[in-house]
């Protein structure tokens, strides 16, 4: 008996980085995984064929997570083929970094909408599927950043805060259907979205990690793993900071 | 052709668990039928489904009982 045997999950932005190794890291525990991201290419054909390889249903969706009439398209097909969801990751992400005095509207707007705007359209759609459940667990994607603020990241803070806002929020709207909200702080993690950083900051950064090494995106899917099972069913509203004592 | 109060107790009915007889005009949801505010907005959903329109959210605010309801309907269907 695996973890996540008999559940669904699904990962927006999964295609790379902590997306993409959650999504493993479901599929290899035993669930069924649909993921999306903003577009088909050979990275989401890749994991989709090692989803695939896992023995588990899977299926990917060309989709922008900031679009409410696309969520519900996803939803529609989601519901067409897996009849269920029992766990949603909302992970989809950018950053646009940049000193406030010289941030734009556009970059600040754009930061906002992908990664705090889609973590409403998919809760809000998603939502209804799990209250007619009576279950589900929803994983919002925060950042230390989000508690802790950074300079230079002015946007991406601002939209992690209000990612930590709305998750206990829906802990206590839908905790009566059992509907699960937590969230998920990573630290410094080594991905694609990381390396455009400076060295200087890098070198910083691990510095100040009590633990003296950078996260991987598996130290992150793991986490995601035990808050998706039943392992955590009596944790809700709660942020979790992964992130090797770095937020201390 | 049935009535709107039927088509409400049905849609009623099947939210809630209880049974149809049991839901009168003056039936208050979250007194009388057991219903919470989650509920509530979600028969609001299923209303608008069943009768094909939209219900302002300031006007669910003031549907507390099934006649509140069955008289908007009335008003407000072609």
């Amino acid at each position: 008996m695996k973890l996540l045997d008999q559940k669904v999950a699904l990962v927006t932005g999964a295609a790379q980085g902590i997306g993409r190794s959650i999504a493993l890291k479901f599929a290899e525990n035993g669930a069924d995984v649909i993921f999306t991201d903003i577009r088909e290419d050979e990275r989401s054909q890749g994991l989709m064929a090692e989803l695939e390889a896992k023995g588990v249903r899977a299926a990917f969706f060309a989709a922008d997570a900031s679009s409410l009439e696309q969520t519900k398209e996803v939803c529609n097909a989601v519901t067409e083929k897996f009849g269920r969801l029992d766990v949603l990751v909302n992970n989809a992400g950018i950053t646009r970094d940049m000193l406030l005095l010289r941030m734009t509207a556009e970059d600040w707007e754009r930061v906002i909408r992908l990664n705090l705007t889609s973590v409403f359209n998919y809760t809000k759609v998603f939502s209804s599927v799990m209250m007619r459940q009576r279950s589900g667990s929803i994983i919002n994607m925060a950042s230390i950043v989000g508690v802790n603020g950074n300079a230079g990241q002015a946007n991406y803070a601002a939209s992690k805060a209000g990612i930590i806002g709305f998750t206990k929020s829906v802990a206590k709207e839908l905790g009566s259907r059992n509907i699960r909200s937590n969230a998920i702080a990573p630290g410094f993690i080594e991905t694609a979205m990381t390396k455009q950083l400076s060295e200087e900051v890098i070198e910083h950064w691990k510095q100040e990690i009590p633990l003296r090494r950078p996260g991987t995106p598996d130290d992150v899917a793991k986490l995601a793993l035990f808050l998706a099972s039943d392992l955590s069913e009596y944790i809700t509203g709660q942020v979790i900071c992964c992130d090797g004592g770095l937020a201390l | 052709m049935e009535t709107i109060l039927t088509r409400v107790q049905r849609v009623i009915a099947g939210k809630l668990g209880v049974t149809e007889d049991s839901v009168t005009m003056e039936s208050d949801f979250i007194k009388d039928l057991g219903a919470d505010s989650l509920d509530v907005a979600e028969l609001v959903m299923l209303f608008e489904n069943e009768f094909s329109l939209e219900i302002p959210d300031s006007e669910m605010e003031k549907m507390k009982t099934v006649g509140d309801v069955v008289g908007y309907l009335e008003k407000n269907m072609k």
